[in-house]
């Protein structure tokens, strides 16, 4: 079971920038004027930011990066970590972490590395950064996270397209023999690996002319297999089924309990999942912050994306107890319990 | 559980029906109002009142909105 604590990492800052053009879902017009009332009241997502075409996750998360690091008043040779969690990196290779260190002018003795993940992905990077940095004693590290999945969506696919913008942010971790240990609950589940899935463009499936060819999968829905497919019915049931237990899990294992904490930030996908979930572990409304209407399911990014716009004034100058929970593509999983004290949150930024 | 608090419940949660809409023997899908976005609120209903998940292949197997509560029941 992978429940574990890591000791002497400290969460410093976090920062967010999201594209500064935004689309609302009153406008989208590929769905009737009901239904998108309905979507609205449904998912909580009104409004969405949408990279313009010549920028890429990697922009996003590097101007949070440069604005966080300003605000933390860093000596970029201390940083020696710098992970990069995101599914639509910059190439297929070589991995954008290691570009970033050049373009963020880290020194050479830093390690770079991409991860893999969506939803869970703040979860899991934390998890993956404070490992190597308690281990290494690295005094410094910054974790990246963010997607702009609206190049993977179709705007013909209402089970998608409304659903999804793009952002990146950046998370600023320190090596404090006194910080307070994080821990961790995470889990994966392969076996629902179609259930959010781009099937064409990899290895398995390289790209032909036919993945390029939209076609109309029911009534609303027409994609291309090099499209993002979202079985919405199955994502739902499994976060309701999945993320409840692991946050109890988690909370028996360091022998809290739900009035423990100021916070509980979950992955931003549907206002109703959501919900439902905060109803059944009894948690109180005033506790749990959405970003939803402001920039729908923004990946690997909507955990420190909401902390940074919807927390940020009232986290400053004092220890907050956070939870945050993330969930989705894989199936994957994951829940923090962590302290953070005198967190640095400037503004939401715009590229 | 019954039959008659079970649409009251769906009812109440689904604000686009006129409440006494719904009769045991409707087909949902046949709803004017019905949308892809009901079956979220009623599997979240379901799950939050009765405990049940419903799957989306479950869901599938159901025509009437009695399909559904003998569903519910027979996992109770």
């Amino acid at each position: 079971m992978a429940l574990f604590s890591i000791p002497h990492i400290k969460l410093s800052g976090i920062s967010a920038c999201v594209p500064k053009r935004s689309e609302s879902n009153l406008d989208y017009d590929w769905i009737t004027e009901q239904e998108r009332a309905l979507l609205i009241k449904t998912t909580g997502i009104e409004n969405r930011r949408i990279a313009a075409a010549n920028l890429t996750t990697s922009d996003f998360c590097y101007a949070a990066a440069e604005k966080l690091i300003d605000e933390l008043k860093w000596r970029k040779e201390e940083i020696e970590i710098i992970i990069f969690v995101s599914q639509s990196p910059d190439y297929l290779l070589p991995a954008t972490a290691i570009i970033l260190q050049d373009r963020l002018n880290l020194p050479k003795t830093a390690l770079a590395f991409d991860i893999s993940l969506g939803c869970s992905g703040f979860i899991y990077g934390l998890s993956t950064i404070a490992s190597l940095m308690t281990n290494a004693k690295i005094k410094k590290g910054l974790l990246l996270t963010g997607d702009v999945s609206s190049s993977s969506l179709n705007s013909k696919d209402k089970s998608t397209y409304p659903l999804f913008g793009d952002a990146g942010t950046a998370t600023a971790l320190e090596y404090d023999e006194n910080a307070a240990p994080m821990f961790f609950n995470l889990q994966s589940d392969g076996a629902g690996y179609k259930t959010i899935i781009i099937t064409d463009g990899g290895t398995r499936q390289q790209l032909t002319p036919e993945s390029y060819i939209d076609v109309e999968i029911e009534k609303g829905i027409v994609r291309s297999r090099k499209n993002l497919v979202l079985d919405g019915l199955e994502v739902f049931n499994f976060s309701l089924r999945e993320v409840g237990p692991n946050i109890k899990e988690l909370l028996h294992s360091n022998s809290t309990e739900i009035e423990n904490y100021d916070y509980f930030v979950f992955h931003q996908a549907n206002k109703l999942m959501n919900e439902t979930i905060r109803k059944k572990l009894k948690i109180e409304p005033e506790k749990v912050p959405y970003s939803l209407n402001k920039y729908g399911n923004t990946s690997s990014a909507s955990i420190p994306l909401t902390i940074v716009s919807e927390l940020s004034e009232k986290i400053t100058n004092r220890t907050t107890h956070f939870l945050l929970s993330g969930f989705g593509v894989g199936l994957s999983w994951g829940s923090v319990a962590l302290n953070a004290t005198n967190l640095i949150c400037p503004p939401v930024i715009e590229l | 559980m019954d039959i008659s608090e079970f649409i009251k419940k769906i009812e109440a949660e689904v604000e686009e029906l006129t409440p006494g809409t719904l009769k045991p023997e409707t087909a949902f899908r046949n709803l004017t109002e019905w949308s892809s976005m009901h079956a979220l609120i009623i599997i979240a209903l379901v799950d939050m009142e009765y405990d049940v998940t419903i799957t989306g292949d479950d869901l599938r197997k159901c025509t009437t909105i009695n399909d559904i509560y003998n569903f519910v029941k027979s996992k109770k």
